[in-house]
């Protein structure tokens, strides 16, 4: 692309499923898969990416989905809270999550999944203070952080 | 009446496994045909002159279906005024939609856009030209009530919006006989709800049937159907107010906006959808801050270490108006009612001013002026221990009510039934043994390590009664109905007025209907948020969910099950007393035998009604209905208890422990009500440690964003532990009480003790909350 | 709030990226990870004609190591360097320092690039360039130039880097065996910018020290190095003694600015704190 140009075509892999869009450049990725796919259980919590609530993962990495163009993740293969749902790769984290009541109004909770996820392929025994950590970037403002902590470190405990 | 599981069961929401999977519907997640997308141009000043507003330019954008000022909305919507009939001396100013000639804050809108996007809307409201004069601005209640001071309403005359007095015994005497006087100057900043999900909603107006629909993420949809219909002239009925999934509430979602009821004037008069989310920016702007109180306090004890009385002065504001339709002054009303009320005396005064000024306004976030009065109290009392040599454990044993002093009035005036201080400190204690807490505490000293502990007793005025709003002509209701259906295959339906942002409110009362009936819970399917489906209520704040939409669950159930048994009396030629209900299953009282499936019994209720006999109450839809009698709160307690480090050098506090003792009578749900509390602990320590606005000499506020503005994330705070005393209710069958705020009240008080207690010997006393580094530092001289 | 209106551009060489840039040159604004210019860009704060995309440009994100110096392409992620065996041989006062930055997600789209080009003030990555005296390759159509970090950082979010300029890379000398290092930060909460931070490389010969570097972050306008201190501590072992005049000196030397949340006095007195751990920490190993 040599030129400026306003609208890009696109084709990427969203949740496993090929999607091929023309988008306007200024569109952020998280409101792309939310209004243009209706993929909504992403969420916007600040757009300025602070409170990590549009947490998508992209080429297998977590990211901000505020923080990148839509254009970007031209090539990619995204993953949202939906895909990873239907994948059951959740499964055990979403019943320990439900167990313990690890959430109230479940905003933040998409976003959280997908991030303890990717702690947990990166560390499979972390302790409770390296799950505060990696979590530190994801604001929930409901619970007390304590029972997704212990959520996360009861999965942690039960894949060994 | 016998409280079967799964009343009082720990059990998972069914909510939940929805939101776990991504399937919640927030607001923003609805797409309706030709919805526009709305835009607002708001003051960047304090206080300015709205000279002329120049819309050409953002007509003619993309996407542009109308710019709107506050006169097109002229005859559209109604204003309004923020008054309180039980305080008949507030004055409050008339408020628009969007501001008319002038703007009394930075934040406040004057123009608005509807566009095919949102971004669309934003572009064009860019191009929106307002030639603002800028105003002198008040921004401090302080000078708000100096003699000279600029008004923010030039039509009150004055930038005193309320004064009052409580008063009982005669303080000054007592204080003039007092051992000793402990009197200290508190300051609470400014801080806000920041719930994750941001403000919005969707109003869709259909002329052909005058009728409004609205999906709004907000805690009260038959307050705002009410308020609606009035401002907008809609006929009531025609309107319906749907809260679908709401990420998050805490008070901030409990009042009328202005940008919201403009958002449904909009589309009343482009008969279209109109949509509008807050951003983030706007959040910090325009949603409802609270706190921002100057208390004076002082305490008189007797050298015993017995409390004699209490004087408090606290001064705040509204900001710019007197919030709808609540008033602004239930914080300050609070604090006045509050101060001291766990300990015996006998002399108390307490005086509140509110003030005008030019910021955004002030209202009602978790635990209303609960913090403060918790946090000043419980301050004088450690100090006051600390002048007299006693142990602040054994001071406070000594003070509280003690348990034959119930029930009785708090000198503010607070009617208690029974509270359970002395158990609740009794527990903590159980829990963490103060005497090895403070060799430790000795021992870490020489090593330059700070460590502290901090309590903090509170009492929580929960599940506020009809004498309040009722009495003060706001059409909120404080009386909660639920009805039930039994649907002909034994399932049940409930609907209820109380609404749920996450608490667990709509399985506490599945629990309590499943209970209550004798069924599985999973055969209660509740609904809620809804005004046109769900019977009258007031939704959920002031931790009222469990006590009053609980007992109209049970209420409701009681009768259902009556009415099931009476069925089943006549199919079975049994007299229902023999009969019982569960499982699920009509059985043989004594023997448990199971005699019929409540579908059997369904069945003839609905479509063989003629087998019962016309005398024989065998309804299946039900209500219940609850509404307290001559209280106007049902007051909890607890105790809360902080242990962390102050780090000398820098500031930094790091928590190592925290208790929760709390006892909000009958648990309908243990896991819930822990979350609960965990929750509003970690927002009370956001209020004590990193939550404030700040604002620059010119008024103009300097951290709008989740950057600056600190909210409390994983990584530094505690594990919380939380322990529970039950002590029903006796004005409710249920007796549960309420628990959604009790995690707030505490911490800032407890917070604030531990440090005081940690920095002992440096011999400094921080009053002054939230505890940042600059401030503690400054305190111990370093900077 | 959404982003304002742009056009967008997609170089695929950097042949190609510098020759559009020199066209476009002031109207463009280069997106590298987009972890500060999309959120500036969201709150309608910055509003570049044209965002000048180099993600897809290939060569960028390599990490490789010459003689005496590690280069680290400027679209190095930070998770990258996190998880580069190279840079924690030998770099380690970047491994340590990277953790410190922002959260995961952040991270796994944040460039080291986009970091020192953005030269924020509070940020750890400009500081450590300083402290290592690493030198910055920037790029135009006319061919590169090497700047060294002393000279880099100008002013607050402002770099020698000229608008028709790309930074391709950052040169790092290698560490020795006798290489010494330290770093902290005091922030608020994990991840947060700091309030101030200090980071220090030097070489340790027995135990007196040699070329010893400074770089305080989030006390100035920009990274700056505590030049007075430095030269204090050349050739000499740690004594408390010393560590305590060198904190002296640092916290006489440091300016911080001023804002309504925090004070220059607090700053100022977090750069002695730093240095007076971050000292008292070099001492301890090297005793
Ligand atoms: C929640 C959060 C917390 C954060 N915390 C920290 C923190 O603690 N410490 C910290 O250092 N940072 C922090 N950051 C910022 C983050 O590190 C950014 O990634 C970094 O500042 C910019 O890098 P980027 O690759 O994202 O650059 P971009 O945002 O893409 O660009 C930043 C600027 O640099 C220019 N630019 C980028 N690359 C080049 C290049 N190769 N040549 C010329 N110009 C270029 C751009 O035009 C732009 O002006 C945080 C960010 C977030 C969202
Ligand atoms: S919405 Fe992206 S981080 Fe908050
Ligand atoms: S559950 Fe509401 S924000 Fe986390």
């Amino acid at each position: 692309m040599t030129e400026p140009s306003k609208t890009v075509q696109m084709a990427l892999r969203v949740n496993r499923e090929s999607v091929e869009a023309t988008v306007p450049v200024r569109r952020n990725l998280v409101d792309f898969l939310r209004d243009d796919l209706g993929l909504t259980g992403s969420h916007v919590g600040c757009e300025h990416g602070v409170c990590g609530a549009c947490t998508v993962v992209v080429d297998g990495a977590i990211m901000r989905g505020c923080l990148m163009l839509a254009v970007q993740a031209d090539g990619c293969e995204i993953e949202t809270i939906e895909g990873a749902d239907q994948s059951g790769r959740l499964a055990a984290l979403q019943a320990a999550f439900h167990r313990r009541n690890a959430l109230q109004c479940g905003f933040c909770t998409p976003a959280m999944l997908l991030t303890a996820a990717a702690l947990l392929e990166q560390n499979s025994k972390p302790s409770r203070d390296e799950i505060r950590d990696y979590l530190s970037g994801n604001f929930c403002r409901c619970t007390g952080y304590q029972e997704i902590v212990d959520a996360v470190a009861e999965v942690a405990g039960a894949d060994t | 009446m016998n409280f079967q599981a799964p009343i009082g069961s720990s059990l998972p929401r069914d909510r939940a496994k929805r939101l776990l999977a991504g399937r919640g519907q927030y607001v923003d997640d609805i797409q309706l045909p030709r919805m526009l997308h709305l835009a607002f141009v708001r003051s960047p000043y304090p206080h300015a002159r709205v000279k002329s507003i120049e819309t050409i330019d953002a007509v003619a954008m993309p996407g542009v279906a109308r710019v709107v000022k506050g006169a097109d909305l002229v005859g559209v919507v109604s204003s309004w005024r923020g008054t309180h009939n039980l305080f008949p001396g507030l004055k409050a100013p008339e408020q628009h939609v969007l501001a008319g000639d002038t703007a009394r804050w930075q934040g406040e809108a004057v123009a608005a856009v509807a566009a095919r996007s949102r971004a669309e809307a934003e572009d064009a409201a860019e191009q929106i030209v307002v030639d603002w004069e800028e105003l002198p601005f008040v921004g401090d209640a302080e000078v708000a009530l100096e003699n000279g001071a600029t008004f923010v309403h030039d039509s009150l005359g004055s930038n005193q919006a309320f004064a009052a007095e409580v008063k009982q015994g005669n303080t000054e005497l007592a204080f003039q006989d007092a051992h000793l006087v402990i009197e200290r100057r508190f300051r609470f900043n400014r801080h806000t709800g920041v719930s994750l999900e941001s403000r919005g909603l969707i109003a869709d107006y259909d002329p052909s049937a005058d009728r409004l629909t609205v999906y709004q993420s907000h805690q009260t949809p038959h307050q705002q159907q009410d308020l609606y219909a009035r401002l907008l002239d809609i006929p009531e009925q025609n309107v319906r107010v749907i809260c679908p999934d709401v990420g998050g509430a805490f008070g901030l979602k409990h009042h009328l906006y202005p940008d919201e009821l403009a958002a449904c004037a909009i589309s009343k008069l482009l008969e279209r959808p109109v949509k509008y989310i807050a951003d983030r920016f706007e959040s910090f702007l325009s949603d409802i801050h609270c706190r921002d109180h100057t208390v004076t306090a002082r305490m008189a004890f007797t050298q015993e270490g017995d409390i004699v009385g209490m004087q408090v002065d606290d001064l705040f504001h509204a900001g710019a108006y007197s919030q709808y339709p609540r008033s602004s002054i239930a914080e300050g009303n609070q604090i006045i009612r509050l101060c001291g009320i766990p300990y015996r005396h006998e002399h108390y005064r307490a005086a509140v001013r509110m003030a005008y000024l030019n910021k955004s306004l002030l209202g009602h976030i978790r635990s209303v002026g609960h913090p403060i009065a918790c946090a000043v109290t419980e301050q004088l009392v450690d100090l006051g221990a600390k002048q007299l040599s006693l142990d602040p454990v054994a001071m406070r044993r000594r003070a509280y009510l003690r348990d034959e002093d119930f029930p009785t009035t708090s000198p503010g005036g607070i009617a208690l039934e029974h509270l359970s201080f002395h158990g609740c400190l009794d527990r903590a204690l159980e829990r963490i043994d103060v005497d090895a807490f403070r060799r430790e505490q000795a021992q870490l000293r020489e090593q330059g390590i700070y460590r502290g502990i901090g309590f903090a007793t509170f009492v929580d005025l929960t599940s506020i009664g009809p004498e309040y709003y009722g009495e003060g002509g706001q059409h909120i209701s404080a009386q909660e109905t639920c009805l039930l259906r039994l649907e002909a295959s034994g399932g049940i339906r409930c609907y209820t007025g109380a609404t749920d942002q996450g608490q667990g409110i709509d399985s506490g009362i599945q629990q309590v209907v499943a209970g209550v009936i004798g069924v599985p819970v999973q055969d209660v399917k509740v609904n809620s948020g809804d005004s046109e489906l769900c019977p009258v209520g007031g939704g959920s704040w002031g931790s009222r969910g469990a006590a009053l939409a609980g007992e109209a669950a049970l209420r409701a159930g009681q009768e259902l099950r009556r009415n099931i048994l009476n069925i089943a009396g006549v199919l079975l030629q049994k007299v229902p007393e023999l009969l019982d209900i569960r499982d699920g299953a009509v059985v043989d009282a004594t023997s448990g035998a199971k005699q019929l499936a409540l579908a059997e019994v369904a069945q003839i209720g609905h479509f063989r009604p003629y087998m019962v006999p016309d005398n024989t109450p065998s309804d299946l839809t039900v209500t219940g209905r609850y509404a307290s009698r001559d209280r106007m709160f049902l007051p909890a307690n607890g105790l809360h208890v902080a242990i962390l480090d102050v780090d000398t050098d820098t500031g930094l506090i790091v928590f190592q422990r925290y208790l929760v003792v709390h006892d909000c009578g009958r648990l309908l749900n243990p896991l819930l009500v822990e979350e609960q509390i965990r929750g509003g602990v970690v927002q009370g320590i956001g209020g004590a440690l990193y939550e404030e606005f700040i604002y620059d000499d010119d008024g103009y506020l300097c951290n709008g964003t989740l950057a600056d503005y600190l909210v409390p994330m994983a990584a530094e705070m505690p594990d919380i532990e939380v322990e529970h005393l039950e002590t029903p209710t006796a004005t409710s069958e249920l007796g549960a009480k309420g628990a959604g705020e009790a995690g707030t009240t505490g911490a800032m008080g407890a917070v604030l003790n531990a440090v005081n207690d940690a920095l002992t010997p440096f011999d400094v006393t921080l009053s002054e909350v939230p505890l940042t580094p600059p401030r503690i530092l400054r305190a111990l001289g370093k900077i | 709030m959404k982003a304002p209106d742009f056009a967008y551009l997609r170089p695929n060489t950097l042949e190609e990226a510098v020759a559009a840039l020199g066209r476009f040159g002031d109207d463009a604004r280069i997106l590298a990870g987009g972890q500060t210019l999309m959120a500036l860009q969201n709150f309608r704060m910055a509003s570049a004609e044209i965002l000048f995309d180099i993600n897809w440009i290939p060569g960028l994100s390599d990490i490789h190591e010459e003689p005496d110096c590690l280069v680290i392409g400027s679209l190095v992620r930070y998770a990258g360097l996190e998880a580069s065996s190279l840079i924690e041989r030998d770099a380690p006062l970047l491994s340590e320092a990277v953790g410190h930055i922002a959260h995961p997600a952040v991270r796994n789209r944040g460039t080291i690039g986009g970091s020192l080009a953005l030269g924020d003030p509070a940020a750890e990555m400009p500081a450590c360039m300083l402290a290592l005296n690493a030198e910055m390759v920037l790029c135009d159509a006319n061919g590169e130039r090497r700047v060294p970090a002393d000279e880099f950082f100008l002013g607050l979010y402002e770099t020698t880097l000229r608008p028709d300029e790309i930074l391709t890379a950052v040169r790092i000398p290698k560490a020795r065996p006798s290489q010494c290092y330290a770093f902290d930060e005091v922030a608020r909460r994990r991840g947060d910018f700091a309030l101030a931070g200090l980071a220090i490389a030097g070489k340790a010969e027995g135990s007196a020290l040699h070329s010893v570097r400074l770089a305080y972050f989030g006390v100035a306008d920009r990274p700056v190095l505590a030049v007075s201190a430095m030269a204090m501590l050349e050739g000499q072992s740690l004594t408390a003694e010393l560590i305590d005049r060198v904190r002296e000196a640092a916290i006489g030397e440091l300016d911080p600015p001023d804002d309504p949340a925090t004070p220059a006095a607090y700053r100022r007195h977090l750069g002695g704190v730093l240095v007076a751990r971050l000292l008292g920490q070099l001492r301890e190993r090297l005793l």
